[in-house]
Order: C-alpha cells, then sequence, then structure tokens
C-alpha cells in the first residue's frame, strides 16, 4: 500500500485522518440528533431489525427447544407424580370455582348496588418473547420479538410472573428495547400498597448484583412501613400504570434527613430466568384522554 | 471484497453470539464483549481505515439496540480501532502476545470510558465497586473469549488472503 508505486487495480483510500475525523462528526452528530428527536432512531431501527432479528427468533427460537427438550427429559417422572396432585386440585377448584362464580354474581349485584364502578378494566396484553439481552455489562436491557407491527409503543409497561418487568423505551417494526426496573437508568414511581405512601424505585447494578432494587424518598412519618409489605407502581407516575406490583420491601432505614426513609426491596420478577414477558398495550397517556 | 463481506459476516455472528446466544448458555453475570474482540482485531490486523470502520458498525449495531443515545458506543469502538490500527505496522500474524495486549488494554479502557459517561456523570462515584464487579470481571472474561474467537478470526482471514493471492498469478 505504498503511496509511490500504486499498482493497477489499487482503489483511492482515505487518510485514516480524515475517516476518523468524518465518522467522528458523524456520531457526535447523531448523538445530538437522537438526544433531541427520533429521526435516525425509526429509519436504522427499521433496517437493522429486518437483518438481525430473524437470526435472534431462530437463535431463540432453537435455544428454548433445547432447554425445552432438556427439562422435558428431567421433568417426565416428576409429572407423572405430578399430573396425579393436578387431577386432586382440578376436581378441588371446579367445586371452589362454582362457588366464587356464585360469590362473584353476588358481588357484582352488591356493587350495582353501591354504583361502585371497578377502579380499572383489566389491561389489555400482549405476550412476547425475549430474543436477546443487553450485551454490555452495565444495564439491564432486553429485546423482545414484537414491535410497532404488532401494536407495540414507546412506554407501554412491561410484567411477567405477576410483577413489573420494566418499560418499553425503543420500538422498531418487528422488536422493541424494554428497559427493566433493575436497570441503573430506571427510575419508578411506587407507593406502599397498605398505607399509599410514594417513594421512587431506583435501579441500579449494585443493587442488581445482590438481586434487590433500592427506593428512597418514602415519606412514613407513622412508622407504618415495614418489611414484608407491598409496593407497587404509584398513581402519580406518568409511566406506569397504577397497582402493579414492583416487590416487597426488605430493608427499612430512615434517611439522615430523618424526614425520608430508604431501603431495599425484593423484585416480585424473576429477572435471571426471563424467557417471556408480557406487555400491557394500554398506557397511561393514552388513558387519560379518552 | 470478499474480505469486507466476511468482515461483516463476523460481526453480524460475534453480535448475535454476545447478544442472543451467550445471555442464554453462559451462567455468568458479566459476559465477554465480543465486538471489542472484533473491532481491535480488524484494527491491527488490517489497519486504521478498516478499524474505524468496523468499529463504527459494531458500536451502531449496539446503540440502534441498547444504546440510549444513538453514537455514543459507535463514537467508542470507532477510536478503538483507530488507536489499535496504530499498531497494525508492528503486528505479525505469528505473535499472540500483542493481540492479547491489545484486546485486553482496549476492554479495560472501553470499560473505564463507558463509566466515566454514563455513570460518574451522574454522580455515582464508587469506583471501585464497578472496577471489580464489571470492569475487571469483563476484562477477564474477554481474556479469556480472545483466546478462543481471535485465533479463528485470524484464520479465516488469512485463509481468504492465501486464496486470493493463489487466484492473481
Amino acid at each position: 500500500m505504498s503511496p509511490i508505486v500504486k499498482r493497477k487495480g489499487e482503489r483511492f483510500t482515505l487518510p485514516s485522518k480524515w475517516l476518523l475525523f468524518i465518522l467522528t462528526i458523524v456520531c457526535s452528530a447523531l448523538m445530538l440528533f437522537t438526544f433531541a428527536t427520533d429521526v435516525f432512531d425509526k429509519p436504522l431501527g427499521t433496517i437493522v431489525g429486518y437483518v438481525l432479528v430473524p437470526f435472534e427468533k431462530g437463535i431463540g427460537a432453537a435455544g428454548g427447544w433445547f432447554s425445552g427438550r432438556k427439562d422435558e427429559l428431567s421433568q417426565i417422572r416428576t409429572l407423572i407424580k405430578e399430573n396425579q396432585d393436578l387431577k386432586e386440585q382440578v376436581a378441588r377448584l371446579t367445586e371452589e370455582n362454582t362457588l366464587l362464580q356464585q360469590d362473584k354474581y353476588e358481588l357484582n349485584k352488591l356493587r350495582q348496588l353501591f354504583e361502585l364502578d371497578e377502579q380499572y378494566e383489566e389491561y389489555h396484553k400482549v405476550g412476547a418473547r425475549i430474543i436477546s439481552r443487553d450485551s454490555g455489562n452495565w444495564y439491564a436491557a432486553f429485546v423482545i420479538d414484537k414491535g410497532t407491527n404488532d401494536g407495540i409503543r414507546e412506554d407501554m409497561n412491561v410484567i411477567a410472573g405477576g410483577g413489573l418487568v420494566g418499560r418499553i423505551s425503543a420500538v422498531g417494526p418487528n422488536w422493541a428495547r424494554v428497559t427493566a426496573i433493575i436497570s441503573d437508568n430506571a427510575n419508578v414511581s411506587g407507593m406502599t400498597l397498605a398505607t399509599e405512601d410514594n417513594l421512587i424505585v431506583s435501579g441500579s447494578l449494585k443493587g442488581m448484583n445482590e438481586g434487590v432494587i433500592y427506593f428512597s424518598k418514602l415519606v412514613d412519618s407513622k412508622e407504618a412501613v415495614q418489611a414484608g409489605d407491598k409496593i407497587v407502581t404509584s398513581d402519580i407516575s406518568d409511566k406506569f400504570l397504577p397497582g402493579i406490583l414492583i416487590g416487597y420491601v426488605l430493608t427499612i432505614t430512615p434517611d439522615n434527613n430523618n424526614l425520608t426513609k430508604s431501603g431495599t426491596l425484593i423484585p416480585a420478577v424473576d429477572f435471571e430466568h426471563l424467557s417471556e414477558v408480557l406487555i400491557i398495550t394500554d398506557q397511561k397517556q393514552l388513558m387519560e384522554e379518552k | 471484497m470478499l474480505s469486507f463481506l466476511l468482515t461483516f459476516v463476523l460481526i453480524i455472528i460475534l453480535f448475535l453470539l454476545q447478544t442472543a446466544v451467550f445471555p442464554g448458555v453462559l451462567p455468568l453475570h458479566v459476559l465477554p464483549n465480543l465486538l471489542i474482540i472484533v473491532t481491535a482485531s480488524h484494527g491491527f490486523m488490517k489497519g486504521e481505515n478498516t478499524g474505524i470502520v468496523v468499529g463504527f458498525v459494531c458500536g451502531l449495531l449496539y446503540d440502534v439496540f441498547f444504546g440510549e443515545v444513538i453514537g455514543f458506543h459507535a463514537l467508542l469502538y470507532l477510536y478503538v480501532g483507530f488507536i489499535n490500527g496504530k499498531f497494525s505496522r508492528v503486528f505479525y500474524p505469528e505473535d499472540i502476545k500483542l493481540p492479547l495486549a491489545l484486546i485486553t488494554v482496549s476492554d479495560l479502557t472501553y470499560g473505564l470510558l463507558c463509566y466515566i459517561f454514563l455513570f460518574l456523570v451522574w454522580g455515582k462515584l464508587d469506583f471501585p465497586y464497578y472496577f471489580v464487579h464489571v470492569i475487571l470481571p469483563e476484562m477477564i472474561i474477554t481474556l479469556v473469549a480472545t483466546l478462543i474467537f481471535y485465533p479463528v478470526i485470524l484464520k479465516l482471514h488469512e485463509a481468504l488472503r492465501i486464496r486470493q493471492r493463489k487466484r492473481e498469478y
């Protein structure tokens, strides 16, 4: 590649300093633009989505198939026993169910009597499979196999196993990124279920390694909040729907200012073993506009 | 052209390995940074320009899926590629010590820069914790991954070069 002896067919090459300079400018511009707008998010997300997501889906399916076979082999024996137990349980539950249905009928009648509306209808949900995880070791985010084509929008809430997982932070046509509440860049406004005191639940890298989430700014003047209390998303959060379970209080300590308290809580979701999630397609902002 | 195609396929495969395969297979908190390996190795194997472009593509891929802002990781990776490209003059394919050292230092630098720009600026000052729990483990596991992946990348490019040279004569 000597500049003096230029062989035939050797193409013109840009000096690396210039290439570096140009791409630095491009990156800086991209950062500035994406910080303020989402002009580049959409086309880039679309292109990359169509190139990579099919592979990731395939890998996810193959991985699922393998772990499925492995589980099947190890579980056959336990399954036989479980099956018997379950049959008994079904019989018991059917009986219980009929009783409960009677109760529900009664409840509805009483509700009508008291003219009490349910606070919110049950949310609409869509299931999705996790196909890829944040490869960096700093944040906890993952990519799911549903996108705008399936009606997923940014800021929708994501749950699994009855607890809050996170919210959609970026979306492409056939994929979406979920930022988990344990991620270091995530904050959720929560409240204690029993006393309805507000607090801030902040994910962090430290907590993630210890299996807990930190919370702070809990105003609890009556000393009523105890370990084991349920923490749910608060009514005043602008991104999260109210009343979704976040976790249970583990420790609680007063802050130095003697006004607020902070501590740790155990998430309701097992973030280590997450393969499928549910996306709530109702959004808080949209609900209020209706 | 073939070399370009090979590089592109390598990036895609390693990205998929890192994001879709490893998290499910490896029982680890911290995962190896394969994108650093592919960026740095192309830098010192093929020179500054290739390093810059490969780094830019790797970073952009990462940014689109996981980045808070698009362009941040692209910038980090392209400088990693550029600086590794500076070492292409003293690189010999037979020597594995230089690649190992370069990739390890690259990953360490990448980790430190990530801490500074993503954590320190938010006032998260507990550097020893992040160093011991993220940066150092990532560096070590990346070093191990380098021993596995770097020879493969090198062999593929060598094989391609030999084939192309044969065709020229």
